[in-house]
């Protein structure tokens, strides 16, 4: 059977679509079936999916987030919703309560416990200050546990934040 | 080094080495990074498009790891070369869009390579033959480490690292390792397993990652989860998960070679056979083949051909490959002929 599109290689990809109960038979060759799926990863991608969860956000007064946009780039949580993605790193402080949710949906936790880059300005300076709590807490239980090479690369690390922070306030 | 010099050139993933080298391809890492007071790489404005590759070049000459790397600007690039760096995994399908600004760094053994300007501003990725996470990882640490001293990257201490789509949010850590499982496909077990790695939230994708569907005997398994966890957790997790993997192919091969021998044989010699006599052979006709003759190779049916060898021919035999090797646009039949006088040549002198 040769490609539907192309009409030249043998087709290898048989696709069924459903269009308002109309079914389409679609049979495509490779090459074809690669430029198809990007075409059909746009119309229908991940943008959908996770604004399908995002819907599930209860308290969220439609109004109030459609109403709702991030100061720096302008996007509405409206807009994220149908998109999937985000402007800019200030939007997860703009939408900070509905993504809280959102993120604990995706990943089962709204905790990071992973690592921290070496040099922080972050984005909101009282947030600095937590990363500094959190490391000094991260530094105790490893001493406690023992961890000593940990403990040293993280007293390294709060070293590094308390320079940039004394710098920063020198200015 | 430019482009073209890497056609001579087999990355280093595909040496065919490394742990399980057997039944995994290679092993992935790759991880998300955006600068802090620029937009998203959507977003993204001309002039803002260009800062960030300014300052991602000069943080990146600060890194031992890549030093001597080529820096590529994607509008310079046409649609083979693009097509060619997709068919090596060094960069993907979304990166060869032609919209925004985009750039590609890439070390020159193609171990590692960072997308500029795809999803996120950083798409940094290390690669590496066989079963290698934490060797991959650890190489990914030490760079992410370096480039962090450089560049202002977007952070918050309660959710990690920010990034365009919130799927990625927290660790920005992606760990993949592409399979090769002709005996759980072959003894139809490969959905029992599939199944049981999506209920343990890991995807299984095809062999050109996101967008692709798994088909063949090829699968790239992969975690979901980036927040909540530890990135070393994260990688052991999916190390653990794909030791089972192994092992019940393993297993599969096993029976197969004891119980089915005839089956396994004659599977195996009449691709050998196809692929030495064929004159216009399919890029699809040619995977599956050369999984044959791989798992000939790996249960010591075929000798006297070494793996490095077939992942070779699974590299220089894909569209984009083809027409760099001839230098010229080939039409899709043109191709098909000169796939198979490339796998004749090669498989001539071995009985």
């Amino acid at each position: 059977m040769l490609c539907d599109l192309c009409g030249k290689n043998e087709a290898t990809v048989h696709l069924t679509e459903i269009i308002d109960n109309q079914v389409t038979e679609l049979h495509l060759c490779e090459e074809c079936a690669r430029n198809k799926s990007i075409e059909m990863e746009q119309q229908f991608g991940l943008g959908d999916l996770l604004a399908g969860l995002a819907e599930f956000g209860k308290g969220i007064e439609e109004t109030e987030s459609s109403r709702l946009k991030c100061s720096k780039c302008g996007i509405s949580y409206e807009d994220f919703k149908k998109i999937g993605k985000l402007g800019c790193s200030q939007c997860y402080i703009t939408f900070k309560r509905y993504l809280s949710s959102l993120l604990k949906k995706i990943h089962g936790s709204n905790k990071h416990i992973g690592k921290t880059p070496l040099k922080v300005t972050a984005v909101a300076d009282k947030d600095k200050k937590n990363i500094l709590e959190d490391l000094r807490q991260k530094l105790q239980k490893a001493i406690e546990a023992e961890e000593f090479e940990e403990a040293a690369r993280i007293r390294d690390q709060i070293r590094e934040l308390e320079k940039v922070n004394r710098k920063n306030e020198n200015r | 080094m430019r482009i073209d010099d890497l056609i001579n050139h087999t990355s280093e993933w595909l040496k065919g080495s490394g742990p399980y080298s057997n039944i995994v391809i290679s092993s992935r890492v790759r991880l998300a990074r955006n600068l802090n007071s620029i937009p998203f790489p959507h977003r993204l404005n001309k002039k803002q498009g260009q800062e960030v590759i300014d300052a991602v070049r000069t943080a990146v000459e600060k890194v031992d790891f890549l030093k001597g790397s080529l820096f590529i600007d994607m509008q310079q690039l046409d649609a083979l070369d693009k097509q060619f760096l997709i068919e090596r995994h060094l960069m993907s399908y979304e990166h060869a869009r032609p919209d925004n600004y985009r750039a590609l760094v890439l070390e020159k053994s193609e171990i590692i390579s960072i997308m500029i300007n795809e999803e996120d501003h950083l798409r940094i990725q290390v690669m590496q033959s066989g079963f290698s996470l934490f060797e991959a990882w650890s190489i990914m640490n030490r760079i992410d480490d370096v480039l962090s001293e450089h560049l202002d990257f977007a952070f918050l201490s309660e959710w990690g690292y920010l990034t365009s789509c919130p799927t990625n949010t927290g660790t920005g850590l992606r760990g993949s390792v592409m399979l090769h499982l002709p005996a759980l496909v072959m003894s139809r077990q490969i959905n029992r397993v599939l199944s049981a790695i999506a209920k343990l939230s890991f995807t299984t994708r095809g062999l050109y990652g996101e967008g692709t569907e798994a088909s063949g005997n090829f699968f790239q398994v992969s975690n979901q989860v980036a927040l909540g966890h530890k990135e070393e957790e994260i990688i052991s997790n999916i190390n653990a998960l794909i030791k089972q993997v192994i092992e019940q192919e393993e297993q599969m091969r096993q029976h197969l070679f004891t119980h089915q021998r005839a089956i396994l044989e004659d599977k195996i010699w009449r691709s050998f056979g196809i692929l030495k006599s064929a004159f216009i052979i399919s890029s699809q006709e040619t995977i599956d083949l050369l999984s044959m003759l791989r798992l000939g190779v790996d249960l010591d049916i075929i000798k006297d051909i070494d793996r490095s060898t077939i992942n070779r021919l699974f590299l220089i035999t894909q569209p984009a490959h083809l027409q760099k090797i001839e230098n010229k646009r080939l039409s899709s039949h043109e191709r098909d002929v000169k796939r198979a006088e490339i796998i004749r040549k090669t498989l001539e002198k071995i009985s």
